[in-house]
């Protein structure tokens, strides 16, 4: 604490020297670092020290060209960083190793923020001053900022190039156990060392941005595959679907119970009759007149019988009194069953239902005559029964289904995309290539 | 020795005014001649020279303002820290509601935090645990790092004198809505002071410091 008074204050660390090769050595961030990665020569220096003490030489360096020169201006959110600080931290699964760049950005009013870069994909990464919150009982769920955040993979990070400065103690061959969540187009990491845990937030940046943010004069390559907090670019429309489904399927449902509640479903004709093959087919019935009532509505046929091991057809007119104008309907109705060696049968029924389209209110009367059956048949007996302006079912599936198959469709490109990011994690389907066994 | 008018007086080394902006300052540093003063009374008693700042590239400086909790503040003095990874400053800052706050840079991640007065029995920073957690007026904390520090330097007005000290030990605790509270080992009990980090843009400073290209 003792020195001469009026020593003059440096404003930079100026015409300072590698001690390792002898390169000249700026630093940017005055004081903040850490750490500091020769440009030339890759040793690594204690950036607290006045004379950059060496914490580590390189002796064989692989060289990683940075997208991003350092020394690189940029303006981002307004706020004007300079790139001080560049490395490559890679992970090892199932013995491939993939690797991300970092960029170490620095404003002497802001402090640092970084950048990463994994494939094209960039994210740009705040520090966080607080933890998320993990109370939670799924300990693969953490909440930050009020959204909801999953697991998606844990691995040992380990720093396999270094250049410029960082904030931290940075050595190549260090390793951090870092753990991702995501939340897209958010990224929480936590940085586990053996001392501290350290959170960070990225946010999924489109490469053009980042281009435009740094003037860099070429275009940066475009993102390959999906990754961990790539937006999901068809979850707008997924969504969007889902909820004009959602409104048909309720508007289908209130038709639907409209219809139910509009429907009179008035029994109009009910009579029973006999069918005395004895006597002949030929014989044709004609019935008392009835009314059927209301506006011009459907009208729906019920004919059950008393059929077994036999069948019989019907012809039936329904004929309006003062025009004569008739609906001619012809129905076959057989029942059979016995049994054979896979046990009982059946088949056909003994009674059949039918429709009839818009039909006009008035006074009308049936003619029916039976005919046919098996040769010793003898009474059949039937009832006919007909109910006007009855509910229509159909409709409502046949809507239903075709309001379902694009919606599916569409939804489809959203769930592939959600497949491909979550293949890439520890939690992939088990059927995966990808799956990873690198927990503890 | 002088005989020191209310508010001002003269540095017993080069005979500089000497004026203190904050009536409960115990310590200063002479502008003129870098004399650390400590405060006894109505007299000034000289304890040192403060070196040269090995800088730190903070933006911060004294006489620079600022807001904080609708308050607010102006920088009277600076303590400088360094630890294992760097170097640090806590800015003394004298409140418009006549108390004391430390606005905190390390890593140009400003916080504010004020010293909070019966905090119950506090333990000392060595004996905690990272992870471990406490609840002070009613806000609950964790343990995130425990770090012995050392001064490396003093400026401007303070509440308590730094000439006897070396190293000494404090805890840093957080929580989950970005409050903080430190546990400063230097004296015995040890002191607490809790606040929160703060974003650049919403400390409204002004006086800054300048820097060249920026």
């Amino acid at each position: 604490m003792v020195a001469a008074a009026g020593s003059p204050v440096r404003t930079r660390a100026a015409g300072l020297n590698c001690p390792s090769c002898g390169a000249s050595i700026s630093l940017v961030t005055a004081g903040w670092s850490a750490t500091v990665a020769c440009v030339t020569c890759g040793a690594v220096l204690d950036a607290q020290d006045p004379n950059l003490r060496i914490l580590q030489e390189q002796e064989q360096r692989i060289l990683v060209q940075p997208r991003i020169p350092l020394g690189t201006r940029g303006t981002w959110k307004g706020v004007p960083w300079e790139v001080v600080g560049f490395q490559q931290v890679t992970i090892t699964v199932d013995e491939v190793p993939y690797s991300w760049r970092e960029y170490v950005c620095f404003n002497p009013y802001h402090g640092f923020f970084y950048l990463t870069e994994y494939e094209g994909h960039w994210n740009v990464v705040e520090k966080l001053r607080r933890r998320p919150d993990d109370r939670q009982a799924d300990s693969s769920r953490l909440t930050f900022n009020g959204l909801a955040f999953r697991h998606f993979q844990s691995a040992n990070a380990v720093t396999t190039f270094a250049l410029g400065e960082f904030p931290w103690e940075v050595n190549v061959g260090d390793a951090v156990r870092a753990h991702d969540f995501v939340s897209p187009p958010y990224l929480l990491s936590a940085e586990v060392t053996e001392h501290e845990t350290t959170w960070s937030l990225g946010t999924y940046a489109d490469p053009k941005a980042i281009a435009k943010a740094f003037s860099l004069g070429s275009e940066l390559r475009s993102p390959v595959g999906v990754f961990a907090n790539q937006p999901n670019p068809h979850v707008q429309s997924a969504r969007a679907i889902k909820r004009t489904f959602g409104f048909l399927m309720l508007a289908l449902l209130v038709m639907f119970g409209l219809n139910m509640a509009m429907s009179s479903n008035e029994v109009v004709f009910d009579k029973q009759f006999q069918f005395d093959r004895a006597q002949g087919d030929t014989l044709a019935l004609v019935t008392d007149p009835f009314d059927i009532n209301g506006r011009v509505s459907n009208v729906a046929f019920s004919i059950q019988t008393n059929l077994n091991n036999d069948w019989a057809f019907f012809n039936i007119a329904l004929i309006e009194e003062t025009t004569g104008q008739a609906i001619d309907v012809g129905r076959q109705v057989s029942y059979y069953s016995g049994t054979d060696s896979d046990g009982s049968w059946s088949e056909g029924s003994r009674s059949d239902n039918f429709k009839l389209g818009a039909v006009a209110p008035g006074q009308y009367f049936l003619r029916i005559a039976p005919e046919g059956g098996e040769v010793n048949g003898g009474v059949v007996n039937y009832a006919v029964r007909i109910r006007r302006d009855v509910p229509s079912y159909t409709f409502y599936i046949l809507a239903f289904f075709a309001l379902l198959v694009p919606a599916v469709i569409s939804w489809a490109p959203s769930a592939s995309f959600e497949q491909r990011r979550w293949a890439e994690s520890d939690h992939a389907p088990v059927s995966s290539s990808s799956a990873n066994d690198d927990d503890e | 020795m002088t005989t020191p008018a209310t508010g001002t007086t003269a540095c017993p080394n080069c005979g500089a005014a000497i004026r203190f902006v904050w009536a409960q300052a115990v310590q200063t540093t002479c502008d003129f001649c870098k004399s650390v003063l400590v405060r006894h009374g109505l007299d000034l008693e000289r304890v040192g020279t403060q070196a040269e700042f090995p800088q730190t590239g903070s933006p911060i400086q004294l006489g620079a303002e600022g807001e904080w909790r609708q308050r607010n503040f102006v920088v009277v003095g600076r303590v400088s820290y360094q630890w294992q990874h760097g170097r640090w400053n806590e800015w003394h800052c004298r409140v418009s509601d006549g108390t004391s706050a430390w606005l905190s840079d390390a890593q140009l991640e400003y916080a504010m935090t004020a010293p909070l007065a019966e905090p119950g029995e506090l333990p000392i920073p060595q004996s905690m645990q990272v992870g471990a957690r406490y609840e002070w007026g009613g806000v609950r904390y964790e343990v995130a790092n425990i770090t012995p520090a050392v001064y490396i330097g003093t400026e401007g007005e303070l509440p308590f004198t730094t000439s006897d000290k070396l190293e000494y030990w404090f805890a840093d605790l957080q929580n989950i809505d970005g409050k903080l509270a430190t546990v400063d080992g230097s004296e015995t009990p040890p002191l607490l002071y809790v606040g929160e980090y703060v974003d650049f843009h919403d400390l409204k400073l002004k006086g800054l410091r300048e820097f060249d290209g920026w």
